[in-house]
C-alpha cells in the first residue's frame, strides 16, 4: 500500500467575501463610477465577487483625498506616530493572517501553503520593518532632514497581490507619503481587505486609498498631475509605457519589471539543495515570479545527473486545489496568462528544445499548467530570452565560470540570479560579475524586508526594502 | 585472535583505503540551511483522516521498542516484549511493533517472550560509546547473535571517523558484519557527535559500502538524537546508493521522536525522498520507547473519535 495524502483543504469559512466591492477613498468605501467587473477563482472559474471600476472622477477623488491627507495630517505627523499606525497595521495583518491567506489563494490561485507561509508573513514583516524606520529617517543616510515626496501612485501586479501592496505601502507611509494604490484587475480582494485593516487601525482618512480597475485606471492614476511619484511593479512593456507617459514631468519613478534569471549550478554545488533551489526558483507560485530562476545554467559535467535528480523531484510535486494544504503547484492566475505560457512553450518545441513534464492530473475546470522542463535549450531560443511567467524551466549548459557569466548576462533583463557552489570565493567572484539586482548564493527566492530588491537594465530601477528602499520615497529638498 | 583483529585495521587503513577516502571526498556537499529548509517544508504536510490512520499503523509496525538502561531487568524486558507483541490489548487489530531492542545480555529474556513473532535487536560493540577494542566488540556481537538476536545495532568509532581514519571505521563494520552471520546489521552513526550534515552523508556512505543493512541516526544517549534534517540526508544517501547499486539499505531514526505528529513527518520525508518502497519495517524503523504510547492514543482517537488518556494505554 502506498502513502496517499487525503485531501486537507483549508476552510474558507473564515473569509466573508462581499458580492460587490467599492473603492476605498478617503477612509470610506465608496462606489465607483465605471462599469463593475467580476473577479474569479482561477482554480474553479467561479465568480468570487464584483469589483468597482474606478473612472477618471474616482481617480481624481482618490488623489485629492491623498493630497488632503498629506497636507493636513500625514506629512505633519511625527515619525513616532506614523510608526504606531504601521505597527498597528502589521499586527492586524498577523491577527487576520488566515483570512488574508485564504482570500489570496481564492483570488490568485496560489497554494495556501505559500500564501500562509510566505506572502502574508512577509507582508506583515514589511510593515513591522518600516514601522521601525518611521522615527529614524534622519539616520538613514538621506540627509539630516529627509522629506516625503507627497502623493504616491502605486500600481501592483497580480502575482503577489498582498505582498506587493506591502512592499509599496509600508515604505511610502513610513516616510510620510500618502498613497493611491491600484491592485491588478484579477486580484483586488486582499487589497480591499487591507483597506478594512486600515479602517480597523484608525489610519487617518486619505492616507491610503485603493482604487480598483483595469489598465486604463492605472494610466489615469499615473498621469494625474497631482501625483509626485509613481511606483510600478509589473511587465516591462507597461513599465516602458509609464516611463514614456510621465517623461518631462516632475514625477519620480521606480520600476520593478520582468526578469529572466539565471540559476547557475557548478559541479561542486550541494546537489540535493541545488535541486530544491531550482524547484523553488521556477515552480514557486507557478513561476509567476518576476525574479524566477527561469534559466537553469548547469555545468556540463553534472548536467545529466542534475537533470535526472530534478525530474525525480518534480514527480513528487502535487498540483491541484490551491486550498489543499499539501498542494505545491496551484492554478495559473488567468486564462490570458495561461494562453501566453502555452504559446511560449509551443515555440520552445517548434524551435527544437526537448520538453518534459511529470505525469500529473490536470483538474477539469480552472487554469492549469503542469511543471515543464525544456532541455537542449540554447541562447537563441525564445524560451531562453522571453519572460514566460509560468512553471516552465529552460535548461542550458556551460563549461567554465566565464561562459556561465556571459550566458547569465546575455539577456535584456537583470533582476536576479542564483549561484550554487560550495566554494565561497567563487560565489563572491560570480556575484561581482553577474549583472542582476539580487544574487542568491546556495538559495533562491528568499525575501526579507531588510534586503533591497530591484533590477538592472530592462528589469527596472529603484530598490524596494532595506535602507536603500527608503530612498525611493524621500528627498532632501524642501517640498511644498 | 582479539589482539590481531583489533590492530590490523589500524595498520592497513592508511594505505589500503585510498578508494574509500576518494569516494567520501567526492560526495556532493550538503548545504545545511537548504537541507533544514527542505525538512521543515516537508514537515508542513498535512496528513489527515484515512492517510493518518494508515500512517499511524505503519509507524507502529516500524517501531523498535527499546529499553537501554543500566537498570533493565528480565522483568522489565519481559513486560516490554509483551507490549511489543500486543501494543494495545484492548484492540487486537493493532499491529505488532517491528522489534524489541535491548542490551545483549537481555536477548534471551526477550526471545523467550517474543519467539519468532518479531525481531530481537541487540545493541553491541561497546554501546553507546564504542570505546573498546575490536576484539571486545566482536565478542559482544557474537554473544548477542548466539543468544538469539537477529538484528545487531552497532556503533561506529566516532573518534576514528572524526580523526579522518575512515579505514578503521570501515574495517570494523566489515568485521562486525561478518560476526553477525545472518543477523541484520544496523550501523549507528551517532550523528549528534558527527555534528555536520557533510559528515552524516560521508558516514552514511561509509557504512553502506562496508555492508550495513540499515544506517541508524543515534544511540539515544547523545543529544541531539534523530532530527528530520539528519534523517533526510541519510535517506538521500540511501536513495543515491540504490541508484548506483540497486540495493536498498534501510534507515532507522532513533531517539527524540516522541509524538505521532513527529513520526508522521518522518514518514512524509521517507515517502518524498526515497519513495514508498521504503515505507515498510524492512527498510524504515523508529527507535523509540515513549513514541509507541502516543501512536496508540492517536490510533484510539482516530478509531473512536475521542481522546482517551494515558491511563488507557499500558506503561512499558
Amino acid at each position: 500500500m502506498t502513502f496517499q495524502y487525503a485531501p486537507a483543504p483549508e476552510s474558507t469559512a473564515i473569509v466573508n467575501i462581499n458580492s460587490s466591492n467599492d473603492l476605498f477613498i478617503n477612509g470610506e468605501f465608496t462606489p465607483g463610477h465605471g462599469n463593475p467587473f467580476k473577479t474569479i477563482n482561477p482554480a474553479t472559474e467561479e465568480v468570487l465577487a464584483e469589483i468597482a471600476h474606478a473612472n477618471e472622477e474616482d481617480v481624481n477623488a482618490a488623489v485629492m483625498a491623498a493630497r488632503k491627507a498629506y497636507d493636513k495630517t500625514w506629512s505633519k505627523m511625527s515619525g513616532r506616530d506614523r510608526g504606531k499606525y504601521l505597527f498597528r497595521i502589521a499586527r492586524l495583518i498577523q491577527e487576520r493572517s488566515r483570512e488574508l491567506a485564504v482570500l489570496e489563494t481564492l483570488d490568485n490561485g496560489k497554494p495556501i501553503r505559500e500564501s500562509r507561509d510566505v506572502d502574508v508573513p512577509i507582508a506583515a514583516a514589511h510593515f513591522f520593518y518600516h514601522a521601525g524606520w518611521a522615527d529614524k529617517l534622519e539616520f538613514a543616510g538621506y540627509g539630516d532632514n529627509p522629506r516625503p515626496l507627497g502623493v504616491v501612485a502605486q500600481v501592483i501586479p497580480w502575482n503577489f497581490p498582498l505582498l506587493m501592496l506591502a512592499w509599496k505601502i509600508a515604505p511610502a507611509l513610513a516616510t510620510g507619503n500618502t498613497v493611491v494604490l491600484k491592485p491588478a484587475e484579477t486580484t483586488s480582494l486582499t487589497a480591499l481587505l487591507f483597506a478594512e485593516i486600515c479602517q480597523q487601525a484608525d489610519l487617518p482618512p486619505g492616507v491610503v486609498n485603493i482604487i480598483t480597475g483595469a489598465g486604463e485606471t492605472g494610466r489615469m492614476l499615473v498621469a494625474h498631475p497631482d501625483v509626485n511619484k509613481v511606483a510600478f511593479t509589473g511587465s516591462t512593456a507597461v513599465g516602458q509605457a509609464i516611463q514614456r507617459q510621465i517623461a518631462g514631468t516632475h514625477k519620480r519613478l521606480t520600476l520593478e519589471l520582468g526578469g529572466k534569471a539565471a540559476n547557475i549550478v557548478f559541479d561542486d554545488a550541494p546537489i540535493d539543495q541545488a535541486v530544491e533551489g531550482i524547484v523553488n526558483g521556477i515552480f514557486f507560485n507557478q513561476g509567476h515570479v518576476c525574479c524566477a530562476g527561469s534559466r537553469l545554467l548547469l555545468q556540463e559535467s553534472i548536467a545529466e545527473q542534475t537533470i535526472d535528480s530534478l525530474k525525480r523531484r518534480l514527480v513528487t510535486l502535487r498540483l491541484g486545489d490551491p486550498l489543499d494544504k499539501n498542494t505545491d503547484i496551484g492554478a495559473i492566475n488567468s486564462r490570458e496568462q495561461l494562453d501566453r505560457i502555452i504559446d511560449l512553450t509551443k515555440s520552445g518545441e517548434d524551435e527544437g528544445a526537448q520538453r518534459w513534464s511529470p505525469d500529473c492530473v490536470i483538474p477539469q475546470k480552472g487554469f492549469w499548467f503542469a511543471p515543464t522542463v525544456f532541455t537542449n535549450v540554447t541562447q537563441a531560443h525564445r524560451i531562453a530570452r522571453e519572460e514566460i511567467f509560468g512553471p516552465v524551466l529552460s535548461v542550458l549548459t556551460f563549461r567554465t565560470p566565464d561562459e556561465a557569466i556571459e550566458k547569465a548576462n546575455n539577456t535584456p533583463y537583470g533582476l536576479s540570479a542564483g549561484i550554487w557552489t560550495e566554494k565561497g570565493s567563487r560565489i563572491l567572484a560570480m556575484a561581482n560579475k553577474v549583472r542582476a539586482g539580487v544574487v542568491w548564493a546556495n538559495t533562491f527566492n528568499r525575501f526579507d524586508p531588510t534586503s533591497p530588491f530591484g533590477g538592472y537594465k530592462e528589469s527596472g530601477f529603484g530598490r524596494e526594502g532595506g535602507v536603500q528602499g527608503l530612498g525611493a520615497y524621500l528627498t532632501s529638498e524642501e517640498t511644498s | 585472535m582479539s589482539s590481531l583483529d583489533s590492530q590490523s585495521p589500524n595498520m592497513r587503513s592508511a594505505s589500503s583505503h585510498k578508494g574509500l577516502h576518494a569516494l567520501l571526498a567526492g560526495l556532493s556537499g550538503v548545504d545545511q540551511v537548504g537541507a533544514e529548509a527542505r525538512a521543515a517544508a516537508l514537515g508542513t504536510r498535512s496528513i489527515k483522516k484515512e492517510s493518518k490512520v494508515w500512517a499511524i499503523d505503519t509507524a507502529i509496525s516500524m517501531v523498535d521498542l527499546t529499553t537501554l538502561e543500566g537498570a533493565d531487568t528480565v522483568g522489565k524486558v519481559t513486560a516490554m516484549c509483551s507490549k511489543a507483541l500486543h501494543p494495545d490489548p484492548t484492540n487486537p487489530s493493532t499491529p505488532s511493533v517491528a522489534a524489541v531492542c535491548v542490551y545483549g545480555d537481555l536477548v534471551p529474556a526477550a526471545r523467550e517472550v517474543v519467539g519468532d513473532r518479531i525481531h530481537v535487536a541487540a545493541v553491541a560493540t561497546a554501546f553507546p560509546s564504542g570505546r573498546a577494542s575490536l576484539g571486545v566488540k566482536l565478542l559482544d556481537t557474537r554473544e548477542a547473535v548466539a543468544a538469539g538476536a537477529d538484528e545487531i545495532d552497532m556503533v561506529i568509532d566516532r573518534g576514528a571517523f572524526l580523526a579522518g581514519n575512515f579505514g578503521k571505521v570501515f574495517e570494523e563494520i566489515v568485521a562486525i558484519k561478518e560476526a553477525c552471520g545472518d543477523a541484520h546489521l544496523k550501523v549507528i552513526l551517532e550523528t549528534g557527535e558527527l555534528k555536520t550534515l557533510d559528515n552524516v552523508r560521508k558516514a552514511s556512505w561509509l557504512a553502506m559500502k562496508a555492508g550495513a543493512d540499515f544506517i541508524k541516526t543515534s544511540t539515544g544517549k547523545v543529544a541531539p538524537a534523530a532530527t528530520l534534517p539528519v534523517t533526510l540526508v541519510m535517506l538521500e544517501a540511501v536513495r543515491d546508493y540504490y541508484t548506483q547499486t540497486n540495493v536498498r539499505i534501510g534507515v532507522k531514526a532513533a531517539g527524540g521522536i516522541k509524538t505521532s505528529k513527529d513520526a508522521i513527518k518522518y514518514l512524509v520525508v521517507v515517502n518524498e525522498t526515497v519513495g514508498d518502497a521504503w515505507l515498510t519495517p524492512d527498510l524504515f524503523r523508529f527507535g523509540a520507547s515513549t513514541l509507541l504510547n502516543d501512536l496508540l492514543q492517536q490510533r484510539q482517537k482516530m478509531l473512536s473519535g475521542h481522546y482517551s488518556g494515558p491511563d488507557y494505554v499500558t506503561i512499558d
